[in-house]
């Protein structure tokens, strides 16, 4: 999709008027943040799985090479294939040859973070073929024509009424009269809608929460099942992947998986956790004929041993973009691309550009949760700040802020000039207030004050209120 | 274009500034040391059973092989269903005398099945899971077409965590089949505003038949503690 990052501004004001959004969101932060509160209050060695998992993606990064070489020889040992991609095209290209090359008509996808990515339903579509998203918040996003909202919950910008209304629309046939209110009603229309195109699918395309270099498996994490059957029962399964998905063997896997649900939605384990290795073995009774692996580059090779290398331990659990105040104001489309949220304003700038994802770094109190939080201990707020930097060094920031910033900066590098000027400016502003303690509005500052007040300073600063309690 | 997976290569080694073959790594994948281990009090059992009905699972005691067909009648009389079922080509569910009139057939799901009896490779204590292997006894169509997944576990086959799964299956298969599925609990969504509702496009119901194993297996089992 053409990512509209750089009119984040309006996307969050347009977010913040749409009245239904808001009902959304108030609706699914509160759930998410407790859930996962619960999950891990629950397991006394959390703290110390999450030091283990990231010491696991410390060391296979580290080893990048060596590690994607192994799967690769494992996955050729079980009759799989790799397709290496640079670019989101060369994936892309890669898939469609995959589908022309089996005479596929009908592709069904699970969710894939990486799909959206490479945007491969355009792709396909534009290609010739039918794809039908089976995850059930991705098919209601898909029959929306919008992009999804949440890197784990892709329609959670949407309220029972909308999908309702979605189905109706959609799935209208003569003599069709099965009620649609109730979300039991409207989870089995999407069962009996999208049971068929799994029985129908030439092309089973899945995502990857993991690889392993050991067996040569992907990995896949759900609890809707549609995974597996996409898995299953096509003739052919491509799972999509990026290449620090990787990690050494089984036991790796088990700590990241003890991390990854619980910081997700707060389950211990998903419902499905799947282990593919190869295609079906000629005993099988059933699964694919052909097992492929697409695995996308797409910049992530050029953040290692940089800035952003702490990115790529990201797992992708979404916990970041629950707790965070930003995303849970506005919610994920405002951010203009396919990753929202913390995680994404800083894999978006790096994915599509520091021009065009400029406002996202900048969309964020820096208030730490997503650290807290992340099971990964990806210091989020200082890759943000980190892009804040680059943005004033390549003279990205509006004239305004950078003069402001480098007003600042002038100040606060000579500490008795500072001390004067807000010994000045806190009397100038004590003296205007007229002893009311605080100000319902300020020129300049019309923005902030509109929401709430400014408490007035009392007359003095604090350095000089410290120097006279010293003395007396 | 140029070879992308050499362009790849290219750009990971000359950021970590070494060669692939670091021969110091190599024996770190085959040592297979593990993570934090989860601990608890309960018994294995206990514990299975206890994460098996906290994501929504049934279950019911089976008191040896040859009662399987029993505890499936209870199950299917308890659902209101008729006797149909798929069943795994199991062995252990090969010589099973089903009730006269039964329509028991032995095969891969297909969309319209409604009940499906499979056995499991072994059960996790940690997390109430279920694994289940791909192989010619055991068609993974099972696993998640049917409405009502009913599955086998013999008592003696529950390890306490996953990582002890994993050594059991290199111990006794030698490597991966194409699909390892840990199943736990039936198919769910929180798609709808973050009600969930069970069944989305996996089994509406998970129902497991806890063995007994039989007296020569326990036997084995005991000698090879």
């Amino acid at each position: 999709m053409k990512p509209t990052s750089h009119a984040f501004a309006d996307n969050a004001h347009r977010a913040l008027d749409d009245a239904t959004l808001q009902q959304a969101l108030a609706k699914a932060g509160v759930g998410f943040v407790a859930k996962r509160r619960a999950a891990v209050a629950e397991l006394p060695e959390f703290d110390a799985l999450r030091q283990a998992g990231r010491a696991i993606k410390d060391h296979t990064l580290a080893h990048l090479d060596h590690y994607l070489l192994r799967f690769e020889e494992t996955l050729q040992a079980a009759g799989g294939q790799l397709h290496w991609a640079e670019t989101p095209d060369a994936a892309c290209a890669a898939v469609l040859e995959i589908c022309r090359d089996a005479g596929a008509s009908i592709v069904a996808k699970g969710k894939s973070m990486v799909g959206e990515e490479i945007a491969l339903n355009d792709a396909l579509e534009g290609a010739g073929f039918e794809v039908v998203e089976t995850d059930l918040g991705e098919y209601i996003i898909q029959i929306a024509h919008e992009p999804p909202s949440h890197i784990i919950a892709p329609a959670v910008h949407k309220t029972r009424a909308q999908i309702a209304a979605l189905f109706e629309a959609h799935h209208r046939q003569p003599g069709l009269a099965r009620p649609l209110e109730s979300v039991p009603q409207i989870v089995d229309e999407a069962r009996e809608v999208l049971r068929e195109k799994f029985l129908s699918a030439d092309v089973g395309i899945t995502g990857a929460n993991f690889l392993i270099a050991e067996t040569g498996s992907t990995v896949i994490v759900t609890n809707e099942g549609n995974g597996d059957l996409s898995a299953t029962l096509p003739r052919v399964h491509i799972v999509l992947a990026s290449i620090e998905k990787v990690v050494p063997n089984l036991e790796d896997a088990s700590v990241l998986l003890r991390l990854l649900a619980r910081s997700a939605t707060g389950q211990e384990i998903t419902s499905y956790t799947s282990f593919f290795t190869g295609p079906r073995r000629s005993e099988d009774p059933d699964g694919p004929e052909e097992f492929h692996v697409v695995l996308l580059d797409n910049g992530r090779s050029r953040l290692l041993g940089g800035a952003f290398h702490d990115m790529l331990r990201c797992i992708r659990c979404g916990a970041c973009l629950n707790h965070c105040p930003v995303y849970g104001a506005v919610g994920g489309h405002a951010y203009g691309w396919v990753y929202p949220g913390p995680m994404g304003a800083v894999l978006t700038p790096l994915m599509v550009g520091l021009e065009e994802g400029a406002p996202l770094p900048n969309a964020s109190t820096l208030c730490g949760r997503c650290e807290e939080v992340c099971p990964m201990a990806i210091p989020l707020p200082k890759l943000l700040r980190e892009h804040r930097r680059q943005e004033f060094d390549r003279g990205l920031v509006a004239g305004r802020s950078r003069w402001a910033l480098a007003a600042w900066a002038f100040l606060a590098r000579r500490p008795a000039l500072y001390r004067l000027a807000s010994r000045a400016g806190a009397r100038l502003l004590h003296k205007l207030s007229r002893g009311r303690g605080r100000f319902a509005k300020l020129p300049l500052a019309q923005a902030w004050t509109a929401a709430r007040d400014l408490p007035a300073p009392q007359g003095d600063t604090f350095m000089a209120q410290w120097r006279r309690s010293k003395r007396g | 274009m140029a070879d992308p997976r050499a362009a790849i290569l290219g750009r990971l080694s000359a950021a970590l500034g070494h060669a692939a073959d670091a021969p110091a790594v190599a024996p770190r994948i085959d040592a297979h040391a593990r993570g934090p281990q989860p601990m608890w009090t309960e018994s294995v059992r206990g514990r299975f059973l206890a994460k098996l009905e906290k994501v929504a699972g049934t279950w019911a005691d089976v008191a040896a092989p040859e009662r399987i067909a029993e505890a499936v009648a209870d199950y299917l009389a308890v659902q209101g269903l008729p006797p149909r079922l798929c069943a795994a080509p199991h062995p252990l569910l090969a010589g099973l005398a089903w009730p006269q009139g039964w329509e028991v057939e032995s095969r891969r799901a297909a969309g319209d099945d409604r009940v499906s009896l499979v056995v499991a490779f072994c059960g996790i204590a940690e997390t109430g899971s279920l694994m289940l292997l791909s192989a010619p006894e055991s068609p993974t169509s099972l696993n998640f077409l049917p409405d009502d997944f009913l599955c086998v576990l013999p008592e003696n086959r529950i390890v306490p965590r996953l990582e002890d799964a994993w050594a059991l299956l290199r111990d006794e298969r030698g490597g991966m089949p194409r699909a390892v599925n840990l199943v736990t609990g039936p198919s769910r969504t929180a798609d709808v505003e973050q009600t969930i509702q069970l069944g989305a496009h996996g089994p509406r119901r998970l129902h497991v038949l806890l063995m007994k194993p039989p007296a020569q297996q326990a036997l084995r089992a005991r000698a090879g503690d």
